[in-house]
């Protein structure tokens, strides 16, 4: 019987951590959303929704984006909304088509920083070669945003014969990661005035559906993809396991981390393996065809580091373990919340 | 990473793990002391690769986990009241006191912020003279110094709206407690490296003397605890009862004496109620006299009441390093990070939540 005082985790307010894509984020989908939405393709879990419509499979994703700095190295908050939901179509295997964009702003905001995020969504979209077709604006009371939030819907086109999604995770599969782990997070966290510490590292915030093109083109067999943001590979590969119902084996020096993400997560006490990435992607791939896979990756400039990190095995079911370089073996669980700090 | 890989070279820990094994003769019951070592051992799964009459123990060096209940509500009563701002290391946020946490307090609206280090909180004081700004002084030997130095900076500056809640603890107390126990377990000591690196060994060396048992002061990386493993197991194996530094790179056996002459300005000595394991006389930090208007317990006035802890938690004897958590029927099932039963769960240096990480049976 549990006599216990505790009253964690809350379960009648939302903490910080409901937004960490941890384990209280899944929690609230659980709890909160599936039960009430009660729809079969929500219920898939995959980061975005395939609907046949007529002849055609379209994909169809939503993500809002809310971070502080708005402007860091390598990307803005602009230029992360357009990259990401054009990722949450990629990773169905879709060609994105179209964006909306929509905007809470805060009372006060600077008209020139507006203007210089939507000059940098409109570049982004353009590189990427999709079109911001509708959007909104919305402005609250000064103290009640943190300058612009943003929301980006997309949709997009899935060629036939393609069928991602991670419940088609099988043993045996490898799992491949495109490159350096850890970029995004730490330049966000090493530009935040509150921390002080100052990494020479850009985001890695990029569109990712080209890279995802040339790995279909490769071989359509690839049985899933997932860009690792929040909660970082962690969350994503457990993800896959539970949804799947396989175990997954990682090889924690085939894992590529920069040496000053690896540095800093030295001095934070932080795990790269949970650290946020924007511009990054891990997939299952058969066996036979993991070779051609990553050959079409490190030939795309977004994987040029890209490496064989794990394979999945029958063993241990919706778990992740991870094969240190001492080659003994530790788990790799998903994170109740964000990363602390520790004390020394 | 330079100057970190060199401590992680598989080729060298095998070396050091078969020495370990050719020294070895006979069972031996081992504890290092730091949360932090605790860490490192599961996260790089070491306990595995030595020979299995070496048995680890876990320590009681996780300040996360051996602070009071009652400060810890202390914390939450005071970041609630209106016109604070409460700054803290970030692993206290989640840790569970009797109604409440600070990230919950952060949710119904009170002003708490993480910070790396206590001279933050000064600049936020500095920043905000209209708010009262309370940074939360957990931790022991190795955060003291700091944790002074922003109290000595406040009073120079005559920061009247800044003041820290203190729960300073010390290693060696708590260590000759656990060695007068009669039924202690333990050998031989793996002492904290970062506790050292501020205060010496020459407490260790009173302890080695008065207990017969050796001490190796060791580091956080998994050769340097590899490497102080094989130096006490050839202590016990050749029967003495040394203080033996492996940490040379960060430690000396005077310590920091600047760190410590500012950090005695600041504190004196007092006793001190350890969460798990109750009150060791001596075994922590106060302010003196002199700075007490720093001190938030005065400012506040909080009242707690004593609180229970929860019955099912073993924490108190995991802490003193005897039971495993894996011994706690509550253990990855009742209890685990998202819902912690006892601090030990919390932190990532706590033994509890080490072993529920990296260890849960595959």
């Amino acid at each position: 019987m549990m006599t216990c005082p505790t009253p964690l985790p809350s379960k009648d307010r939302i903490l910080l951590g409901h937004g960490s894509g941890g384990k209280l984020s899944a929690d609230l989908l659980r709890d909160v959303f599936l039960p009430v939405f009660r729809s079969p393709v929500l219920g898939r879990l995959d980061d975005q929704a395939i609907l046949q419509i007529g002849a055609e499979r379209l994909a169809f994703t939503t993500d809002s984006f809310v971070v502080k700095p708005l402007f860091f190295r390598g990307g803005d908050i602009g230029s992360l909304a357009v990259h990401g939901t054009i990722n949450d179509l990629a990773m169905g295997g879709a060609e994105p088509l179209y964006l909306s964009a929509a905007f809470i702003l805060e009372e006060g905001l600077s008209m020139d920083v507006l203007a210089r995020i939507a000059e940098s969504m409109g570049k982004a979209a353009e590189a990427a070669g999709i079109e911001i077709v509708t959007g909104d604006t919305k402005v609250v009371e000064k103290g009640k945003g943190d300058g612009v939030f943003i929301n980006t819907t997309g949709i997009g086109r899935v060629r036939p014969g393609i069928h991602l999604s991670a419940a088609n995770a099988r043993p045996g599969d490898m799992v491949l990661l495109s490159g350096y782990l850890g970029d995004h997070g730490i330049t966000i966290l090493s530009e935040r005035q509150d921390i002080g510490f100052d990494a020479p590292i850009e985001s890695d915030s990029a569109a990712l559906h080209t890279l995802v093109r040339d790995m279909l083109a490769a071989s359509p067999a690839i049985r899933c993809m997932r860009d690792p943001t929040r909660g970082g590979l962690s969350s994503a590969i457990n993800e896959i396991a539970a949804l799947a119902k396989v175990g997954v084996e990682l090889n924690e020096p085939a894992i590529p981390v920069r040496e000053v993400v690896r540095g800093a997560c030295e001095l934070l006490g932080f795990d790269p393996l949970y650290v946020a990435n924007e511009g990054k992607l891990v997939a299952i791939v058969p066996p036979e065809s993991a070779a051609a896979v990553l050959a079409a990756m490190r030939n795309h400039p977004l994987g040029r580091e890209s490496a064989i990190i794990g394979t999945v095995t029958e063993k241990h079911p919706a778990m992740v373990t991870m094969k240190t370089a001492f080659g003994t073996t530790r788990i790799v669980d998903m994170l109740p919340g964000d990363q602390l700090p520790r004390i020394c | 990473m330079k100057f970190i890989d060199e401590y992680r070279d598989p080729k060298l820990a095998r070396a050091l793990v078969a020495e370990i094994a050719a020294t070895v003769t006979r069972p031996w019951v081992l504890m290092e002391i730091c949360g932090g070592q605790t860490h490192t051992l599961m996260r790089y799964g070491i306990d595995e690769l030595l020979p299995p009459q070496l048995e680890l123990v876990h320590g009681p060096g996780c300040p996360v986990c051996v602070t009071p209940l009652e400060i810890i509500d202390q914390a939450v009563a005071i970041a609630a009241m209106p016109g604070v701002t409460l700054v803290s290391y970030g692993d206290m946020l989640r840790v569970p006191g009797s109604a409440s946490d600070l990230f919950r307090v952060k949710a119904e609206g009170g002003d708490v912020r993480i910070a790396y280090s206590p001279m933050d909180a000064v600049a936020i004081a500095r920043q905000n003279p209209d708010r009262q700004v309370v940074f939360f002084a957990v931790g022991f030997e190795t955060t003291a110094p700091a944790n002074s130095m922003a109290v000595w900076q406040a009073a120079r500056e005559g920061l009247a709206n800044f003041s820290i809640l203190v729960s300073h603890v010390l290693v060696p107390p708590a260590v000759r407690l656990l060695l007068g126990f009669p039924h202690n377990r333990v050998q031989g000591f793996i002492a904290p490296g970062h506790v050292c690196a501020v205060m010496g060994y020459t407490e260790y060396e009173e302890l080695a003397r008065d207990f017969r048992v050796p001490f190796v002061v060791g580091g956080f990386e998994p050769l340097d605890l590899l490497e102080a493993i094989l130096m006490l197991v050839r202590q016990l194996e050749q029967g003495r009862a040394e203080v033996e530094n492996q940490y040379v790179r960060s430690v000396t056996r005077e310590g920091n004496t600047a760190a410590r002459r500012r950090m005695f300005e600041v504190f004196e000595i007092c006793d001190r109620k350890w969460r798990g394991i109750g009150e060791i006389p001596a075994s922590g930090y106060r302010l003196r006299p002199e700075y007490a208007a720093f001190d938030a317990e005065r400012r506040f006035h909080v009242e707690t009441t004593r609180v229970e802890e929860p019955a099912e938690c073993i924490a108190a004897q995991v802490l003193q390093g005897l039971a495993k958590p894996v011994d706690c029927s509550a253990f990855g099932t009742r209890c685990t990070p998202q819902t912690p039963l006892g601090a030990p769960m919390v932190s990532s240096e706590g033994a509890c939540a080490a072993y529920y990480l990296f260890r849960r049976t595959v």
